[in-house]
């Protein structure tokens, strides 16, 4: 016999199923005066450093139908490129700026929406930096386990062409599934589940 | 969400790696919504960054007094939900076995007769008007948490011709950092539909669907009020530092 590391595993996930918002955004699901607001709706105030832009999007299944019962989570650094984490060892983040934001895709159109700013450059682990991102975890009935994937941001080319994460993929035909189109302060970035235009996920 | 995590230094060290063989594939076609909902290329693996790593906190001020006690956080003053009553306890861990304190733990469920509050389940059982079906807290320093609840009922689902899903809670969990985010569901020790259940049969190894299955604890029952069932869950472990060529600090 050997030791044991005695790690344990972690819990096995499974899906949020189809009824999430009961649980992560009930207000948007008609359960009200349980919970006064719902979790990351407000990531600004009117103090919050930044340009002020509104990121939204569908999530398009396999057959090219938007999913109307996925929950979007964010996490995004400040202006200044840092992140409101005890785990932020590199100075203190902006105060009126959560960086964490939830949303539920519309029962209807499907499109998730939030009101956020634009981050600031974070550091690659080597110290390069990286282009501005924001981080994307999607759950939802017959996702198993909730997908990671980042999204950048359009007008951002030179940033984007020196990102190191971006470089690593190697089929690069796929790194504009990353990247966010702007129109005005918005920033539209659709998830494709499947098929040729498939997002490139994350194995964080 | 500016409250620290009082008395710890924070962690910087990336997550462990997460196991696919442990985990329900994307694509699990005896659950038929993955079919369409799964990715098909593989991922790109990505070793943490310092966007992986960091995650929000949330503070015990923000919860409500009735946040973890879904038998009355619903209900009209002096009536309580129906159904039998349990009280949901246990730790939150890491796979290094240390509590994960300030955790946030947030629960869904179906009412005692399998109904949820949601404008598309259409299953004939009774809406209960004392339940509304959400709950949540955030662990202690050690990382225990306690929520009471009703036992949910079993449910029929549309993926076959006569599908039901076990009694369960949905759970998410906020631990420390983004990549440790989790969401799974807790079931009931001796539910014969667990080793029915398409959903619970998406996870490949059976070591990993007894993690999710409650033991009944006599010991931490309430005489007289409601039966317990304990619960941990294990979030991804960290290692030391974020680089793994500075050695120091272990
Ligand atoms: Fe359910």
């Amino acid at each position: 016999m050997t030791q044991s590391l005695s790690h344990l595993k972690e819990s096995a996930s499974q899906t949020a199923g189809p009824y999430v918002h009961i649980g992560l955004t009930p207000n948007f699901a008609d359960i009200k005066g349980v919970y006064p607001a719902d979790l990351g709706t407000a990531m600004v105030d009117e103090k919050t450093k930044g340009e002020r832009i509104t990121v939204t999007g569908r999530i398009f299944d396999g057959s090219g139908t938007p999913i109307r019962d996925a929950l979007v989570e964010i996490w995004q650094a400040d202006a200044a490129g840092l992140y409101n984490s005890p785990s932020e060892t590199r100075g203190s983040a902006d105060l009126h700026f959560t960086g964490w934001g939830r949303a539920p895709t519309d029962m209807e159109t499907g499109y998730y929406r939030f009101e956020t700013i634009k981050p600031g450059r974070v550091p690659f682990r080597d110290g390069r930096l990286m282009a501005p991102h924001v981080t994307f975890w999607i759950a939802a009935r017959g996702i198993n386990l909730a997908l990671s994937t980042r999204m950048y941001f359009g007008d951002e080319e030179k940033a984007n062409a020196e990102d190191p994460v971006l470089a690593r993929i190697e089929h690069r035909n796929r790194v504009p599934s990353l990247i966010a189109t702007r129109e005005g302060s918005t920033f539209t970035f659709d998830i494709y589940l499947q098929g040729d235009k498939e997002t490139v996920f994350f194995d964080i | 969400m500016t409250d620290r995590r009082p008395n710890r230094a924070p962690e910087t060290g990336s997550f462990f790696q997460r196991d696919p063989l442990w985990h329900p594939p994307a694509f699990a076609p005896g659950y038929k919504s993955t079919v369409l909902r799964s990715p098909r290329k593989a991922p790109i693996s990505l070793d943490n960054t310092i966007s992986e790593i960091t995650g929000p906190v949330f503070g015990h001020s923000m919860l409500g007094d009735l946040d973890d006690d879904m038998i009355h956080n619903f209900a009209k003053p002096g009536e309580s939900a129906i159904g039998p009553r349990i009280i949901v306890y246990g730790r939150v861990l890491d796979e290094r076995g240390k509590g994960v304190a300030g955790a946030l733990v947030e629960v869904w469920q179906a009412n005692a007769g399998g109904r949820y509050r949601h404008k598309r389940d259409g299953y004939l059982a009774a809406l209960d008007p004392n339940f509304g079906g959400c709950g949540r807290t955030i662990t202690d320093e050690d990382g225990n948490y306690a929520f009471r609840t009703i036992q949910p009922g079993a449910y029929p689902w549309p993926n076959g011709p006569n599908e039901w899903r076990p009694q369960h809670i949905h759970f998410s969990i906020f631990g420390h950092g983004f990549a440790q985010r989790l969401i799974t569901q807790m079931y009931f020790e001796g539910d014969p539909l667990i080793w029915k259940c398409p959903i619970v049969r998406t996870i490949p190894d059976k070591a990993a669907i007894d993690g999710l299955i409650a033991l009944l604890d006599m010991n931490a029952t309430i005489p007289m009020d409601a039966r317990a069932y304990k619960f941990d869950i294990v979030l991804r472990g960290r290692r030391s530092t974020m680089f793994e060529n500075r050695l120091e600090g272990n």
